[in-house]
């Protein structure tokens, strides 16, 4: 765009500059049409006020921000900015105001558009916007040409205004509590998430933490905006205590958790998960930083044995990472691949990782079989489902189901016999077939067409094998028996 | 093919010129500076740069890529910053500065802001004690026109930032990327939106063209639609199945280029390759359904290997012309139809390996409503074989926006789960989650209503200054059910859906689900505006609102081809697939869509955007 400033000659040499002011382009002109501006919103705002203090002196109902706004400052700011603005053309136009505000005329309510906006002004008690009315509204009267720093005397709508164009303006003037939040009020009014930061910004050098918390309580945008600047200038300390004085303590619990990840060295972390277990999270948080910090208790123990350890699995899988910091399946799959068959006493023993961090059957039956597999003791994989039942006879049962098994076995590249023997156990028959297509179980595939009598799809699977292998010659015998009676 | 153009579309503005506007700014600005100098670009600025001013017309200034890398060798005695407007950037510069102080070295420092400065930024220099020592000016790059109908503010923080955070400083960036649209392409006659960010921005396009200088143009814009993401969530949760929507899933398209490994190049090579309406392969497939592009492909190689045939039998003079004249552009398309082929190949192998199709049944099944515990099982196991972290977190996301926040019981197990595979520091994440709405637990017996009328209560009475978790309580629901039911978003299942000839916009989902955003942009065109659709509207919480232009006197009412141009801008981030919806929408209702978005997303930048589980 083309607001490229041709002030900016000074490009290098500029220490002169000063905090929020930017070069003011007051030349004559402009003088001119500030002063024109000024002469045109005296006669309105002398009418507007008029009608406020009539509806005050009559009595009439006067609403906070929240409700309609009748009289309020919320509709008088708007009609004040759009008849100094009503020389200029009314082509762009507003969002229709609904029914239940066409009494108001040009004005509407801004809170009615956005649900959310009500909640910040709510505390805007009465009196306040009575007083709000007339601590602005003589300075419109005020002709701004013949001051000689009319920056200073503007009302918190302009100030806004000419932020708004990156003009020059101060923020100091604005000392009361209620012109401090007169400007909030009109930041958030033009909702240019920018000013509104500007002017928390300088809230928050000008009021005592307490003040400002208690009335950002109830302005939830303004509180956002705090909140996420606070954030990125990594205030933390502040903003735990925003967070406690809201009430809000399962916010403040994570945002204190949140700094563990800052903290590189794991012995320090260690120590500051642990000082976190205090902290209000809800029940279940609380359960979870507990696991995260005897997690992470325990991946130091096991890390420094480990490091040094020799035994035979470590030299013949070399770890190719640190177990510190990861999550607790993969602690679980490490511990089932280097330290599988310890007894429960040990740490780093899978059961009892198991137990400590309360891990249901299906999740470890599933790590454990990656990590068996991966090292392909098929003995392991075998007692992992073998059931003993009453008679003493040894089954094969799985919490999952047995295709995904062999989907596990056949990622971990097992033979075909310990493969076969886990198709077998697909209850589906349609979901068998297909698995044991799809890895190639010749004997489960010619079996289950046997079983089926299907002589056509034995055929067509005979021409996929290669001649005179085993297969092969399977097939052949089964299709001269004579004494099976095929369906086709 | 179902896609080529048709005859009376209506031609589109030329956006090229936004990034001329932008590319002479800058150099305006670079100019100011006299002499040699230093000049660090933010890296997520490189791309787009890239786009709009080719690095030769930087030359004249030495630079180096990123502001990643602390070290840096320094040449000359002037630093220019280019860096999108953020504190950590602003920061990180302060302390170089005050470093170089402490060392005594004496050197010119200038940030150039980019859309836009931030007070909170000029602060930190302030407080910093650097302001001054640091000069600072704005670059107002505010629109890249990455195709001739997709426009991008690059903003991918827009969503975090405006949804999350609830911080609106990027409110007044969209308002001013629409004033600037206005003013160099001319007005509009109608403008439409939803959701409580379309209707910040529309107040602050109004109020900057209030100000503004008015020049009445005749519109090059029949109607602008505003929408926010937060409108629909489960469209961008989607696995994306329309070509270009699974490029960008799988390869990740940045700024409307993409990197092609080895593995498609069939080479040891990456190649960079750019994606738009120029690639004349990559045009005609780019908004079918995958499932076609094979055979589209394949169709098209022979073509190819027809044209390359011709020239047998030719004599001296034709064989002259073929070489002058066909010869080029058959090489060219040589070249992308076997990119695209490796590309396809690619997908398919990568797709069938992670069990595709199952992941697929189950986003059907969830859309639909239908076997929801088999659902959940599938996300459990999910989750417990350790497979992508953003995959199991966007499906734990649809499962609880489609059915309305989980049960309680599966919600602590789920999440559980989920840390224990991937990572306790979830938590945080999960926060964020819960906090958009995006991820629940349903709250026993409250209904929404009574929701309603509590904080109601609370509001109105005055002594209640401790109206604390105003963020959570409030976080809305999602009604999807009602709304897909009302809005015909999923088709009856059973019926055979033809993805070659797609009869609508379902098909960017295999006929399984038309695009909420989408369906909604469709219905108020159709009815000009929001009347007959406002138990719709009461579903995703009102901010409704639709206004007419005053400018557009009658005749630009006229059938002008500008008449049929409508701007949809996404606030937040809209996907490939919407976009291919939007295209087949405007060629069976014969107009065109342009959208407008503050990025380009996708389900996993969606999430990746609220993750905080690392520092």
């Amino acid at each position: 765009m083309s607001r490229a400033k041709p002030e900016d000659d000074e490009y290098w040499n500029s220490s002169k500059f000063k905090a929020f002011t930017f070069d003011d382009d007051d030349d004559e002109f402009s003088r001119l049409k500030e002063s024109k501006r000024a002469v045109n919103s005296i006669l309105v705002d002398d009418d507007d006020d008029d009608e406020e203090e009539e509806e005050e002196e009559d009595g009439v109902e006067r609403v906070s921000w929240s409700g309609e706004p009748v009289g309020s400052i919320s509709w008088s700011v708007k009609e004040t900015a759009s008849s100094i603005r009503s020389g200029s053309e009314q082509s762009f136009p507003k969002i229709d105001t609904t029914p239940s505000l066409s009494k108001q005329g040009s004005g509407y309510s801004l809170s009615s558009l956005f649900k959310a906006k009500s909640k910040p002004f709510q505390s805007f008690s009465e009196s306040f916007s009575d007083t709000a009315v007339r601590t602005y509204a003589p300075e419109l009267r005020k002709p701004k040409s013949d001051g000689k720093d009319f920056v200073s005397d503007l009302s918190p709508e302009e100030t806004v205004r000419r932020m708004q164009k990156g003009r020059a303006f101060s923020l100091e003037k604005f000392r009361s509590l209620q012109d401090k939040l007169l400007l909030l009020y009109e930041a958030v009014a033009v909702y240019d998430g920018n000013l509104i930061t500007a002017v928390l910004i300088y809230l928050k050098k000008s009021l005592s933490k307490e003040i400002l918390f208690r009335e950002l309580m109830a302005r939830d945008v303004a509180l956002r905006h705090y909140v996420h600047y606070l954030k990125e200038m990594g205030e933390q300390k502040l903003l735990v205590e925003l967070m406690k004085a809201l009430g809000r303590t399962e916010d403040m619990a994570l945002m204190q958790y949140k700094e563990h990840l800052n903290i590189k060295d794991e012995g320090q972390r260690r120590d500051f998960l642990k000082s976190c277990l205090g902290l209000p999270f809800s029940q279940d948080d609380a359960t979870h930083v507990q696991d995260h910090y005897t997690l992470l208790e325990r991946h130091i123990i096991i890390e420094a044995s480990d490091k040094k350890a020799d035994a035979e699995i470590f030299k013949k899988f070399p770890r190719k990472a640190s177990i510190l910091n990861m999550p607790i399946i993969t602690t679980l799959y490490y511990s089932c691949f280097y330290h599988y068959g310890e007894s429960e006493g040990t740490y780093s023993s899978p059961a009892n990782i198991r137990k400590t961090f309360r891990i249901s059957e299906k999740q470890y039956i599933l790590t454990a079989l990656g990590a068996r597999a991966k090292l392909k003791s098929w003995f392991d994989v075998d007692s992992l489902f073998n059931t003993k039942n009453w008679l003493g006879y040894t089954k094969k049962r799985s919490p999952v189901g047995f295709h995904r098994v062999v989907d596990i076995l056949q990622k971990n590249s097992a033979p075909v016999n310990v493969l076969q023997e886990y198709v077998n156990l697909i209850d589906n028959p349609e979901l068998k077939l297909s698995v044991a297509l799809k890895y190639k179980c010749h004997d489960i595939v010619i079996n289950t067409y046997r079983d089926l009598k299907d002589r056509q799809e034995l055929v067509v699977y005979r021409e996929k094998l290669e001649r005179d292998s085993p297969e092969y010659r399977k097939i052949q015998e089964l299709l001269n028996n004579v004494q099976i009676r095929w369906k086709n | 093919m179902a896609h080529t153009e048709w005859k009376d579309a209506p031609g589109l503005p030329d956006f090229s010129l936004l990034k001329r506007l932008a590319r002479d700014q800058l150099i305006f600005l670079l100019e100011q500076l006299p002499g040699k100098k230093d000049l660090f670009i933010d890296a997520d600025l490189m791309s787009p740069l890239d786009r709009i001013a080719n690095v030769t017309i930087l030359k004249f200034c030495l630079y180096t890529s990123s502001l990643k890398y602390t070290y840096f060798l320094f040449f000359f005695c002037r630093l220019c910053f280019l860096i999108r407007p953020r504190i950590q950037t602003v920061k990180w510069i302060s302390d170089l500065v005050n470093a170089d102080k402490v060392a005594g070295r004496f050197r010119r420092y200038k940030i150039i802001f980019t859309p836009q400065k931030f007070y909170a930024c000029e602060t930190v220099l302030e407080e910093q004690g650097v302001y001054g020592d640091v000069t600072t000016d704005e670059w107002n790059f505010y629109i890249l026109p990455l195709d001739d109908d997709i426009l991008s503010l690059e903003l991918p923080e827009f969503f975090r930032d405006n949804f999350l955070e609830g911080d609106q400083r990027w409110v007044t960036t969209a308002g001013s990327a629409l004033r600037l649209l206005q003013s160099v392409y001319g007005s509009f006659s109608k403008v439409y939106g939803i959701g409580r960010c379309a209707k910040m921005v529309y107040e602050s396009w109004r109020e900057l063209m209030e100000d503004g200088e008015q020049r009445t143009r005749q519109p090059e814009f029949a109607k602008v639609f505003l929408v926010d993401r937060d409108v629909d969530f489960v469209t961008p949760l989607c696995s994306q199945v329309v070509y270009e929507g699974l490029v960008d899933d799988l390869f990740r398209i940045k700024c409307g280029s993409v990197e092609f490994g080895p593995d498609v190049t069939s080479s040891d090579k990456s190649i960079k390759v750019m994606l738009n309406s120029q690639d004349k392969v990559f045009s005609e497939i780019r908004n079918e359904h995958f499932s076609n592009v094979f055979g589209f492909l394949s169709q098209k190689a022979k073509n190819l290997q027809t044209a390359y045939d011709k020239r047998r039998g030719m004599d001296i003079q034709q064989m002259k012309a073929f070489v002058a004249d066909e010869l080029k552009g058959l090489k060219q398309e040589h070249r992308l139809l076997s990119l695209h082929i490796g590309a396809s190949e690619s997908m398919m192998k990568k797709k069938t390996k992670q069990d595709f199709q199952e992941l697929l049944k189950t986003e059907h099944s969830l859309l639909e409503g239908f076997e929801i515990r088999e659902c959940i099982t599938y996300i459990e196991e999910h989750i417990n074989r350790q497979v992508s972290m953003i995959d199991s977190l966007r499906l734990l996301c649809l499962l609880s926006i489609t059915e309305n926040g989980l049960l309680s019981k599966d919600y602590r197990s789920l999440k559980a789960q989920y840390l224990q595979s991937y990572g306790i520091e979830h938590l945080l994440t999960f926060a964020n989650l819960r906090q958009l709405g995006l991820l629940e637990e349903q709250q026993a017996g409250e209904t929404l209503t009574v929701m309603e009328s509590k904080v109601g209560k609370l509001v109105n009475d005055k002594t209640v200054g401790k109206l604390t978790d105003a963020f959570s309580s409030l976080a809305k629901k999602s009604n999807f059910r009602a709304l897909s039911k009302r809005l015909a978003l999923v088709p009856k299942s059973g019926e055979e859906y033809d993805l070659r000839v797609p009869r609508d916009m379902a098909y960017v989902f295999s006929g399984a689900y038309i695009p909420l955003s989408c369906k909604l942009i469709e219905q108020v065109l159709e009815r000009d505006g929001w009347t007959g659709m406002e138990e719709v509207t009461r579903m995703l919480n009102g901010q409704e609102f639709a206004v007419t232009g005053g400018s557009s006197s009658s005749e630009a009412r006229s059938k002008t081809d500008a008449q049929r141009i409508v701007l949809v801008m996404f606030l937040g981030g809209c996907t490939f697939s919407e976009i291919s919806a939007l295209r087949f929408l405007g060629k069976e209702r014969g107009c065109r869509f342009i959208v407008v978005t503050t990025a380009i997303t996708n389900s996993s930048r969606l999430l990746e955007a609220l993750l905080d589980n690392s520092a």
